[in-house]
C-alpha cells in the first residue's frame, strides 16, 4: 500500500463509553484487500462466539477497499455484523455516498461495538467523531423524515452518507434494513435491527481529502479505460430500464416467482414491468458516488388526498427487480399504483422489501389454508393482490399487535416453525427467497452462498445460460458456484459493484490496483478469493451452520421451473459436493 | 473587440444523476485523485428526490470574489472569470464568502481557493450530458 494511503485506517466506536479511536491495520489490508475480505477477519475479531445478534457485544462492521475513491464503481459498502435473521453471518453491501464517504473520512473500515442506552447517531466527520443525542428521531414513523432532519443539521452536504433506520429497525423486526441516501439498503439480513438494539438512530460520515497513486500518467490512462468500458456496452442496460428489465424475460421464461410460488409466470407481469414503470412513472435517475451507471430508478406517484378535491402529493419512490417480485409478483399485486405504495410503505418503515414480500406469501397461504385465523391476523383477510389490506399487514409487522405479527417480525422460517406450513415458507438459509425460480442452481447458490442470497453466487445465471441447454452433474453445479462465489470474494473486498462484474476482468483489477500502488498477480487473487471464502465459512461453522440441515421448501420443488432436473436428490448432492469443498 | 473563449457551461442540470465523476474528474486534473481538489461540486437538491444543484464558477465578469480578495490575489481574466495568484493569498476565505453560488472553493489543506478554470477536463467524463464546453463571446453571460 502507498504510503499515504489512509486505506489501513480502521476506526474502533465504542457507543456504550462514547469513546472511539484508530488502529492502524496493515496486517489486514495487505492480505485481504479491503471490504468483504477484511471486514470478515474483523467480525472474526470482534464477534464472540455464540453471542446473542442483539447484544452490545455483536459489533457491526463497514468496510471498502483501496480502488473507492481512485475508480469508478468500486463504490459499495460491505457491511457485516451477527445476523438477528439468520442467527449466523451477516453481510450486506451497499451504494448510496457511503463507500467514497468513509474512503474520504480517511479509514478503511470502521467498527461500531456496544450499544447505548440513550438512543444517538453518530457522526464521522474525517478524523472526528460525534455522539448526537436522537431521542427526538427515536420513534418517528417516517425515516424519510429522519433522513431530512439530519440532512438539514449536519455539515458537508454531497460530501457525506446518512445511513439511518426505520420503526422496523427501532422495533428489531430480524429483516429491518439500513436506508442510504433514501434509496439504496443495506437490505439483507437485518443490519437494521442490529443498530436498532444499538439505539443508532443513524450514521453519518463525511470526508474530502486525495489519494495517493503509484503513476498518475498511468493512472489517467487507466480510468480513462475503465470509465469508457463502465459507460458502454454491459452496462448499459442498468442506466436505460434498470433491473426491473428483467421482469418480462424471467416471466416468459417461468421463472418469476408468483403467488407464493404456487406459480412461475405472472399473468399481469407486463403491468409492473421495467417498461410499464418507465412508460408511466419514471421520474428520475439516480447515480451511487463516482458510479457513471446510474441504474436507480425513481418512480412519481400522483395521489389524491380523498379527504379534498384537487388536493394532491408526489411521492419519488425507487424500485428495483427485487422489490417487484416480492411485493408484486409474489404475493400477486399487478396494479402499479398498488405497487409503488407497498415499496413506499416499506421504505418509510424501513424493512427489507425482498424478505417482506415472501413473509406476507406465506402468510397469504396460511390463511387460505386455516393454519392462521382472523385473530391471528388482527382482523385482516390476507388475499393475492390485495394491496391495500397487505399496506396494513406491513404496519402490524413493525408494530406487532398479535403473536403472529410477532412470529412474521422474525422472517418466514420463523413463523412456519410455530404455525406450520414449513412446505410453503419460502426461505433458504433462513433468508427469504429473491426473484429467480430459474432452475436448481439459483436455489442451490442460494442455499449454499456465505449470505444465502442470489447475489453469492449468480445461479440463475448458471441456469439460464448453461442449464437449459445442457446437463451438468450436481458435481459440475457445485465447482461453478463455488467458482463464481470465490471470485466474488475479490470483487466485493474490492468493494465493486456487481452490476460492473464484466467490466473488472482479472486483468483490469489487476492493472487498477497496480495504480494504487499494490503487487497482486492473478493467481495470488484468486488464492485471496478461496482464502476470503474459506473465513466466511470459519465464521458460519463457528456460529453452527451445517449443509446437513438445509431445508428444501417443498414448493419449490413442485411448481415447475425452466429446467427439468430441479428435484431434491440433485440438489442435495450439489450441496454435498459444495460442503466437501469448503470444509 | 469581440473574441471567442471557451466556457464551462451547465447544459441542463436537470440531467445530472449525482454520480459526481465530474468532482473525480476535476481532482485527477491536477494528479489529486479524490474529491479534496475539486472546483465544481454536486449535491442532491434537499434529497436526492429533488435532483442536484451543480456549483461552478460562472465566470463573472466582475467577480465578487476578486473584488473580496484584501491582497489581490485573484486577478480578473479578460472576458471575465479569475486566476489565482498563490503567492499573493493569506487564505482569508473572503472569496468563498462573497460567491454567493458557492463556487469559491476552499482547499482544505492549505485554505486557498479552487475556482474553475473552464479546462473543460470535467466533460469528457459526464455520462449525462449535463455540463459542455461552449464558445462563447467575451463578457457573454453564462445560460
Amino acid at each position: 500500500m502507498l504510503k499515504d494511503d489512509p486505506l489501513h485506517n480502521v476506526l474502533y466506536v465504542d457507543l456504550s463509553r462514547k469513546r472511539f479511536h484508530v488502529e492502524a491495520r496493515p496486517d489486514l489490508f495487505d492480505r485481504y484487500i479491503g471490504g468483504a475480505g477484511v471486514a470478515t477477519q474483523l467480525l472474526l475479531e470482534n464477534c464472540p462466539e455464540g453471542c446473542d445478534p442483539f447484544g452490545p457485544e455483536n459489533p457491526v462492521i463497514l468496510a471498502v477497499g483501496p480502488l473507492t475513491g481512485l475508480f469508478p464503481l468500486a463504490s459499495k459498502t460491505v457491511a457485516m455484523f451477527k445476523s438477528p435473521h439468520t442467527g449466523n453471518l451477516g453481510e450486506s453491501h451497499c451504494g448510496g455516498r457511503s463507500a467514497v464517504a468513509i474512503r474520504m473520512a480517511g479509514y478503511g473500515a470502521i467498527v461500531i461495538n456496544g450499544a447505548s442506552e440513550l438512543p444517538i447517531y453518530l457522526v464521522i466527520n474525517g478524523d472526528r467523531v460525534f455522539f448526537r443525542d436522537a431521542s427526538t428521531l427515536w420513534g418517528m414513523g417516517n425515516s424519510l423524515t429522519v433522513g431530512r432532519i439530519i440532512r438539514e443539521r449536519e455539515s458537508q452536504p454531497g460530501l457525506r452518507t446518512i445511513m439511518r433506520i426505520g420503526r422496523a429497525g427501532e422495533q428489531k423486526v430480524s429483516y429491518a434494513c439500513v436506508s442510504v441516501e433514501t434509496y439504496r439498503h443495506f437490505g439483507r439480513l437485518g443490519l437494521g435491527a442490529v443498530l436498532g438494539s444499538k439505539k443508532l438512530k443513524a450514521i453519518v460520515v463525511s470526508g474530502k481529502r486525495s489519494l495517493p497513486v503509484a503513476d498518475s500518467k498511468e493512472y489517467r490512462k487507466l480510468y480513462k479505460d475503465v470509465f469508457k468500458a463502465a459507460t458502454s456496452g454491459a452496462t448499459q442496460k442498468y442506466h436505460n430500464l434498470g433491473t426491473p428489465q428483467n421482469i418480462l424475460p424471467l416471466n416468459k421464461l417461468g421463472g418469476f416467482p408468483t403467488r407464493n410460488l404456487q406459480a412461475a409466470r405472472f399473468e399481469e407481469a407486463d403491468r409492473i414491468s421495467g417498461e410499464a414503470f418507465a412508460e408511466g412513472y419514471l421520474g428520475r435517475r439516480l447515480a451511487c458516488s463516482h458510479c457513471p451507471v446510474a441504474c436507480i430508478h425513481i418512480a412519481a406517484l400522483r395521489e389524491p388526498h380523498e379527504s379534498e378535491p384537487f388536493f394532491y402529493k408526489t411521492s419519488m419512490i425507487s424500485y428495483d427487480y427485487e422489490p417487484i417480485y416480492a411485493l408484486g409478483g409474489m404475493i400477486g399485486v399487478g396494479d402499479p399504483e398498488g405497487l409503488l405504495r407497498l415499496l413506499d410503505r416499506v421504505e418509510v418503515l424501513g424493512l427489507d422489501a425482498i424478505s417482506t414480500g415472501p413473509v406476507l406469501s406465506w402468510a397469504t397461504e396460511a390463511f387460505a389454508r386455516g393454519l392462521i385465523n382472523e385473530k391471528d391476523t388482527d382482523g385482516l383477510r390476507l388475499e393475492f393482490g390485495d394491496w391495500k389490506t397487505y399496506l396494513e399487514a406491513i404496519n402490524r409487522i413493525v408494530e406487532q399487535p398479535t403473536d403472529l405479527y410477532s412470529s412474521l417480525a422474525r422472517g418466514v422460517e420463523h413463523a412456519a416453525s410455530v404455525y406450520g406450513g414449513e412446505d410453503f415458507a419460502l426461505a433458504l438459509g433462513g433468508n427469504e427467497l429473491t426473484g429467480y425460480h430459474t432452475g436448481p442452481a439459483a436455489h442451490v447458490g442460494h442455499l449454499v452462498g456465505a449470505r444465502h442470497g442470489h447475489l453469492d453466487n449468480a445461479g440463475y445465471s448458471i441456469d439460464q445460460k448453461v442449464l437449459v441447454e445442457k446437463k451438468l452433474t450436481p458435481e459440475e453445479l457445485g465447482d461453478a458456484l463455488v467458482k463464481e462465489e470465490s471470485w466474488r470474494q475479490v470483487l466485493s473486498s474490492l468493494v465493486i459493484c456487481f452490476f460492473a462484474r464484466e467490466v473488472f476482468d482479472m486483468e483490469t483489477v489487476v492493472a487498477c490496483l497496480r495504480s494504487a500502488g499494490l503487487k497482486f498477480d492473478p493467481s495470488a487473487l484468486t488464492e485471496i478469493g478461496t482464502s476470503i471464502h474459506r473465513e466466511k465459512f470459519r465464521f458460519k461453522y463457528r456460529e453452527g451452520f451445517s449443509f446437513d440441515s438445509l431445508r428444501i421448501p417443498r414448493r419449490i420443488l413442485e411448481t415447475k421451473s425452466p429446467v427439468p432436473c430441479l428435484t431434491e436428490e440433485y440438489m442435495r448432492a450439489a450441496i454435498a459436493h459444495v460442503k466437501k469443498r469448503l470444509s | 473587440m469581440e473574441r471567442l473563449r471557451k466556457r464551462l457551461v451547465i447544459v441542463d442540470p436537470e440531467r445530472c444523476v449525482g454520480c459526481q465523476c465530474c468532482m473525480f474528474a476535476c481532482s485527477r486534473r491536477l494528479n489529486k485523485p479524490g474529491l479534496a481538489q475539486s472546483s465544481i461540486a454536486v449535491r442532491s437538491n434537499g434529497g436526492m428526490e429533488r435532483g442536484f444543484v451543480v456549483i461552478v464558477c460562472r465566470v463573472c465578469p466582475d467577480p465578487p470574489c476578486a473584488r473580496a480578495c484584501p491582497t489581490g490575489a485573484l486577478v480578473v481574466q479578460k472576458g471575465g472569470g479569475v486566476r489565482l495568484k498563490e503567492e499573493k493569498c493569506i487564505g482569508c476565505g473572503a472569496c468563498a464568502e462573497a460567491c454567493i453560488v458557492g463556487a469559491a472553493f476552499l482547499d482544505s489543506e492549505t485554505n486557498k481557493p479552487m475556482i474553475c478554470v473552464q479546462c473543460g477536463f470535467c466533460v469528457d467524463f459526464c455520462p449525462h450530458g449535463v455540463l459542455a464546453l461552449k464558445e462563447v463571446i467575451d463578457n457573454d453571460a453564462q445560460g
